[in-house]
């Protein structure tokens, strides 16, 4: 499925896109230079007979300043205002107040209800355009079509593909903790949008996105028989994941969509399964007198990390595809758990626990070059953006209350909250859909 | 039993929010006086004020005379000494009362990550089943479900509630029957 068709939303690649100028780029941002200087950028209200120009560009606003990597300029520091996005701004305006790039847009109704939007990027040094595109899409889309925008503007200057136009599934968590109630709910990346996929009647835990981001795996008790379950996110329908003589738990995707991976809890061991999903075959990938948990393929689907206590504490292993060559990759103090492979492949992320703490960190996945980015009395549960530089997680502060999503990025420096109306837990990042 | 003989008030108030957990710390806390024996009259007096009339073979007679739960140390599953003591309780009861079937819950305390803590809690539920067993309780009659660290009965940040939610409870005709 394209992408940009996903939702009924249409992009006119032809249309202004063509009028831009290939010009030698001044304005980049290299992000594996690490803790980067952010980008001055100036984002003006799009041009609009309505308050939705000024949404619009909010939302772009806030997609980039949150990655960390752009420093949106103050609005009231502009001088030139932009009124005709199509010709070219006064690059001298903008200059004088730092502003290395620029971006303006229009937004308008067309005759059969739709909207249609437009931006431009400008470099303002180079004093060229860097990119520019048109949509069009139903008004009800308008948040998407912004993330949509901020995507564009982050890819051209990074040249990396930019994680705004995702969502993420998580658990909602309310009422008071020896009494919690937990939903499924799914959001856009940035916290709105909010909508619940469960009734709260039953516990549910661990959601996590099929590929093609239609489908959540995750568990619930319904019935008080804790099992893995598949739900459809456009039709609602839910159903069992397997035929197994126990909990499953802890399920994930693999890269193709064509298996879950899930633990099987038998007396008192756990061991990793897949399930095909389209021939119903149930294989076996470990058999150990342990507790083998939280499965999680590499990208390529050639390889597993997974946690296991097998050799006393929890701790980090990965193994074949089909089970073969299990070895230990964690070695440091503490224990390690709920390892996730990058969609880039080159790092996992994981949960530690050492002296009292529970950090979140990520080490290559041969166990090398281990780096905590974020510490504290309860940390749990990284999952990764599509483009691998950012990751969320739950946070559970001590004292009353109950955990919250956080997101910070691989440098360790940009960590920020996503507000979610309830308590948060469990979060699962969406792909992009190419 | 012995370990949640004297909740601190501060934690009594924050279980208040539900009446039934409540009910249930002021029981155990009862019963857990009735085992000392230095306690004059204490076992009368229980009998009549604090369990109110427990029938025998009832569940209030298995709950505040017997003892339904047991807690395990952190990060292991091996059955206590006074949780051996309590278990030898429920098997009597159990086999003089075989009309039961029980359900046991296996929990764990939130310093853990949640998928390993349901398998723990798992496996605490598993290895009180397996000493119930071999104190002649059929494995027919017994089922297990673990909570993970999802269901605490005490909250606060300390020991003093983490130790009370590593705990394998064992409810009769429970979940799922």
């Amino acid at each position: 499925m394209n992408r940009r068709s996903f939702l009924g939303l249409m992009m006119a690649g032809a249309g202004v896109s063509a009028l831009s100028t290939p010009a030698h780029a001044l304005v980049e941002i290299n992000i594996n230079k690490g803790n980067v200087e952010p980008l001055p950028i100036a984002i003006t209200d799009f041009v609009s007979n309505n308050e939705l120009g000024a949404q619009i560009s909010q939302v772009v606003a806030a997609d980039l300043q949150r990655s960390g990597l752009f420093a949106p300029v103050n609005r009231a520091a502009f001088i030139e205002k932009i009124t005709d996005p199509s010709k070219a701004p006064r690059f001298e305006d903008w200059k004088a107040i730092n502003a290395q790039a620029l971006v303006v847009g229009r937004v308008s109704r067309e005759g059969d209800g739709r909207l249609r939007a437009e931006f431009r990027l400008w470099d303002t040094y180079a004093g060229s355009q860097m990119t520019g595109q048109q949509f069009f899409t139903q008004p009800e889309n308008w948040r998407r079509l912004a993330h949509i925008i901020a995507d564009a503007i982050y890819e051209r200057i990074t040249g990396e593909k930019g994680y705004f136009d995702t969502r993420v599934v998580f658990v909602s968590e309310s009422g008071p903790k020896t009494a919690r109630q937990r939903q499924l709910a799914i959001m856009d990346q940035d916290g709105f949008n909010v909508r619940t996929l469960t009734s709260g009647k039953d516990l549910v835990l661990t959601p996590r996105f099929s590929p093609n981001r239609q489908e959540v795996t995750y568990m619930s008790f319904e019935g008080n028989q804790p099992r893995v379950y598949l739900l459809q996110l456009e039709t609602g329908q839910r159903e069992v994941v397997g035929n197994f003589p126990g909990m499953t738990f802890s399920p994930r995707f693999s890269p193709d969509g064509q298996k879950v991976i899930m633990s099987l809890q038998q007396e008192g061991n756990a061991n990793i399964y897949t399930m095909d999903l389209r021939s119903r075959t149930t294989t076996r990938l470990t058999s150990t007198a342990a507790i083998d948990t939280a499965p999680s393929y590499a990208p390529d689907g050639a390889r597993i990390a997974f946690e296991s206590d097998r050799g006393g504490k929890q701790q980090i292993y990965v193994m074949g595809a089909d089970g073969s060559g299990q070895q230990r990759i964690s070695f440091g103090d503490g224990s390690y758990s709920t390892p996730v492979w990058s969609p880039r492949g080159d790092l996992i992320a994981f949960t530690k626990q050492s002296g009292g703490k529970f950090s979140i960190g990520v080490m290559k996945p041969d166990g090398s070059g281990e780096r905590i980015l974020t510490s504290g009395f309860h940390n749990e549960g990284p999952t990764w953006a599509p483009n691998g530089r950012v990751l969320m997680f739950f946070r559970q502060n001590a004292g009353a209350g109950g955990p919250q999503l956080y997101s910070i990025d691989l440098t360790g420096y940009n960590e920020l909250q996503v507000k979610t109306p309830a308590y948060g837990s469990d979060p699962a990042w969406s792909p992009l859909l190419e | 039993m012995s370990r949640i003989d004297t909740p601190a008030m501060s934690r009594m108030q924050t279980l208040a929010r539900n009446p039934a957990v409540i009910a249930l710390t002021l029981a155990l806390a009862l019963a857990g006086c009735a085992n000392k024996k230095n306690l004059p009259n204490s076992a009368g007096d229980l009998g009549l004020n604090g369990a109110g009339s427990a029938t025998p073979g009832s569940t209030q007679d298995f709950t505040v005379n017997v003892g339904d739960r047991i807690f395990f140390d952190t990060d292991s599953t091996s059955v206590r000494a006074d949780a051996q003591q309590t278990l030898d309780r429920q098997a009597q009861w159990l086999q003089r009362y075989p009309k039961y079937a029980i359900t046991i819950e296996g929990h764990a305390d939130e310093r853990g990550t949640r998928e390993y803590n349901l398998a723990l809690g798992a496996r605490r539920a598993a290895s009180t089943k397996e000493y119930l067993a071999s104190r002649g309780i059929p494995a027919s009659r017994m089922k297990t479900i673990s909570y993970g660290k999802e269901r605490p009965v005490a909250v606060c940040d300390d020991i003093s509630c983490w130790s009370q939610n590593r705990r394998a409870v064992t409810v009769l005709g429970g979940a799922g029957m």
